[in-house]
């Protein structure tokens, strides 16, 4: 049978979109198989220069292998350990708040005694120009919670100015800033409930709790 | 033959361009031209999928029947999307990081279908290429212009955070047009990009109208002796 006569029988339409979406979905599981170790290598580059940014100090430990998995305010918080000699030094762990236009994503970085030692930003879709102040490449901001703790400023000041706290907001954006606040403060509230299991260091290094 | 790639380089990168002539793909246009640099990218990511979407479909093009042939380029395409998207995150992660969002807008950037439907769908492989790459330059074109005046108006910066997209020897590219500009946040949001397509769409129509203008001037005076 010629092509063109084939072409129109309902069997053939069906071949060939059968066909198509076999050699499409083979190319995809292809590429998802060839880019797969580089996707992850670079998402583990990123989260080890996030790292580097909210932690001071010197560790010996890789932290990407070295985590505990707890129940936090909203859902599940992997926490990276932060050692030196063996001794759990500092903690990071992503905290989320509610911002204008969604969730705002950041990742934490705590010190043994409590004390914050950097916050960054690292996912939110605030309005350009007025909420994303809260990104450390666009304003200072982000940098005034290093060394604060919960009771200093005591706990019913961590807010924003308008709302009685100590902390800036934005001209123009309330919303954004007052979310990336209490999820901060949501975090350090978590170490506190949890303080005795995070910095209980005796968990196997190699993060035998973690996947 | 080479008139043929003439006509069609001319046809797309500006008599017919996809965004200041078709006004295709706005949904892209408008979402990413907030820099230059972004335009660049988003620009040069749909090229490669138009390059390959209109080849491909070319080379099938007689298998193809026409009742399917929807779906089946529609699959091609969001394919080829997605490798483009696999692709830019496994090896230039950190443009990933500025565009990853906007890779998938380039399914629904309807320009990408279009050009294999009136023309990938009835012409040999080598000039479907050839339209795939000129519309997608075209396109380039139109995002990085309409970026450029966004930023340069919204920010007072061109071609910001370059670097990320071409390597580090591009940093050169990136000029602060205006010292201490304090920012004109309606050109970066969402308004500036309707405002600036407008303005350019009108100025290209008046290019146009004015090139026709002396096209006629400059005929008459030829016309003349074969009248008389």
């Amino acid at each position: 049978m010629k092509l063109e006569q084939l072409r129109g029988s309902l069997a053939y339409q069906g071949f060939l979109l059968g066909g198509t979406a076999l050699l499409t979905t083979a190319a995809l599981a292809l590429a998802a198989r060839a880019t797969d170790a580089d996707i992850h290598a670079a998402e583990a580059r990123d989260m080890k220069q996030s790292f580097a940014v909210v932690l001071t100090g010197q560790y010996d430990n890789d932290l990407l292998k070295d985590t505990l998995t707890l129940n936090g305010p909203n859902g599940e918080v992997t926490v990276y350990r932060a050692r030196k000699a063996g001794q759990v030094e500092a903690l990071v762990y992503k905290v989320s708040g509610n911002g204008y236009a969604g969730a705002v994503d950041c990742i934490m970085g705590i010190d043994r005694t409590g004390k914050i030692t950097g916050v960054r930003v690292i996912k939110h879709r605030e309005t350009p120009g007025l909420g994303d102040k809260i990104e450390a490449a666009k304003s200072r901001w982000i940098f005034a919670f290093e060394g604060k703790y919960l009771g200093d400023p005591p706990a019913d000041k961590w807010g924003v100015k308008k709302d009685g706290g100590v902390f800036d907001q934005f001209a123009g954006a309330t919303i954004t800033p007052r979310g990336v606040v209490k999820a901060v403060k949501g975090g350090l509230e978590f170490f506190e409930k949890n303080r005795a299991q995070l910095l209980d260091g005796s968990a196997p290094l190699g993060g035998a709790t973690h996947e | 033959m080479s008139n043929q790639y003439a006509r069609i380089s001319r046809e797309s990168l500006w008599d017919n361009n996809i965004v200041f002539a078709q006004i295709l793909g706005m949904c892209p246009t408008m979402a990413v031209t907030s820099s230059a640099t972004n335009g660049l990218g988003m620009g040069l990511a749909t090229t490669a999928v138009l390059l390959a979407s209109n080849m491909i479909i070319s080379a099938i093009r007689n298998i193809v029947s026409e009742e399917v042939r929807i779906p089946v380029y529609i699959v091609i395409i969001a394919t080829l999307v997605t490798l483009v998207d696999v692709s830019i995150n496994a090896w230039a992660h950190d443009l990933y990081k500025v565009l990853g969002l906007y890779i998938a807008l380039i399914v629904a950037n309807c320009a990408v279908l279009g050009r294999a439907e009136a023309f990938a769908a009835k012409n040999p492989v080598l000039p479907s290429g050839m339209d795939g790459l000129m519309m997608g330059l075209g396109f380039t074109f139109a995002l990085t212009t309409i970026g450029a005046v966004r930023e340069i108006i919204g920010a007072g910066t061109l071609f910001a955070d370059a670097h990320l997209l071409l390597g580090q020897a591009f940093s050169f590219m990136e000029l602060k047009i205006i010292p201490d500009y304090k920012g004109f946040l309606l050109m970066i949001l969402p308004p500036g990009g309707f405002l600036v397509l407008g303005f350019l769409i009108a100025a290209k129509r008046v290019i146009d109208r004015n090139r026709a203008q002396r096209a006629v001037v400059a005929a008459t005076p030829a016309a003349e002796p074969v009248a008389s």
